[in-house]
């Protein structure tokens, strides 16, 4: 995390081609995401869409519905079929002054399935400041500051 | 004073340096401490210390005022915390998405 970069990486129980098709077709990334995009990926095409709760997760989907409709984007980057997805989005919605991250899936085998890492960068051009509202006040004491930087430059490290 | 950077790039080149990294550590865990007890037990030079110090100062990260002939630095912790805090809720976005796929795939 210290690089300003998000790294998760998971082993799915299914074929590669079921979680390419999950990720890499609009409607199924919908289905779990909680999008409904206009039509489907397409390299180098800005795609638009709204927000709309997940099937896949009536909990979620309750949580979700607020925000049922706000215009959602994304910038089609790396279409490489059963290995590699990738775009650029602006990870707190649509502020187009704002830098964009870019979130790219990437498939491998694994023994039991395949293994999926998403990694988003760029976020080291972001400034968490102008998200105020979201990001601070609620401070704590200086204990609490240092836990959690400590926390962060750590994370991920053995 | 070091001028406020807008963008987070500095803190992130800041802390991509081992030895800044601890020294951020270090200040964080032990309150404010002089140059030369940042120097000790390490193998930089007080020169090399200085210079990773200046860095972390222009960067935001840390604050300083003479102490005698030496320098007491300290955690400037703000910045740093919003952005562990901005880091930690998009890591938990993505752990529900993941969490909403796998449900997708392995039905």
């Amino acid at each position: 995390m210290s690089q300003g970069k998000i790294e998760k990486k998971i082993v799915l129980k299914a074929s590669r081609e079921r979680v390419w098709r999950a990720i890499s077709e609009s409607q199924n990334f919908g289905v779990w995401f909680g999008v409904d995009f206009d039509g489907p990926f397409v390299v180098g095409k800005t795609l638009k869409g709204r927000i709309m709760p997940t099937q896949v997760d009536p909990e979620v989907a309750k949580m979700q519905e607020p925000y049922k409709g706000t215009p959602f984007e994304i910038v089609v980057e790396i279409i490489q079929p059963m290995e590699r997805f990738a775009f650029r989005w602006h990870p707190f919605g649509g502020e187009n002054d704002e830098p964009m991250t870019l979130v790219t899936f990437h498939l491998t085998e694994a023994d039991d399935g395949v293994l999926l890492t998403i990694t988003e960068s760029g976020f080291d051009k972001l400034d968490p400041a102008r998200r105020a509202e979201a990001f601070t006040g609620n401070e704590g004491g200086w204990e609490h500051q240092c836990k959690l930087i400590e926390k962060y430059l750590t994370l991920g490290k053995p | 004073m070091a001028a406020r950077a807008s963008a987070t790039a500095p803190m992130f080149a800041a802390l991509g340096d081992p030895v800044r990294l601890g020294i951020v550590l270090r200040l964080c865990r032990e309150g404010p401490l002089t140059t030369m007890t940042l120097q000790e037990g390490t193998s930089v030079t007080r020169q090399g210390v200085s210079k990773h110090l200046r860095l972390l100062e222009d960067a935001g990260l840390v604050a300083s005022e003479r102490d005698g002939r030496d320098r007491l630095w300290r955690m400037e912790a703000a910045r740093l915390a919003e952005l562990s805090r901005m880091l930690e809720r998009i890591s938990a976005q993505w752990d529900a998405r993941i969490d909403r796929l796998r449900k997708f795939v392995e039905d």
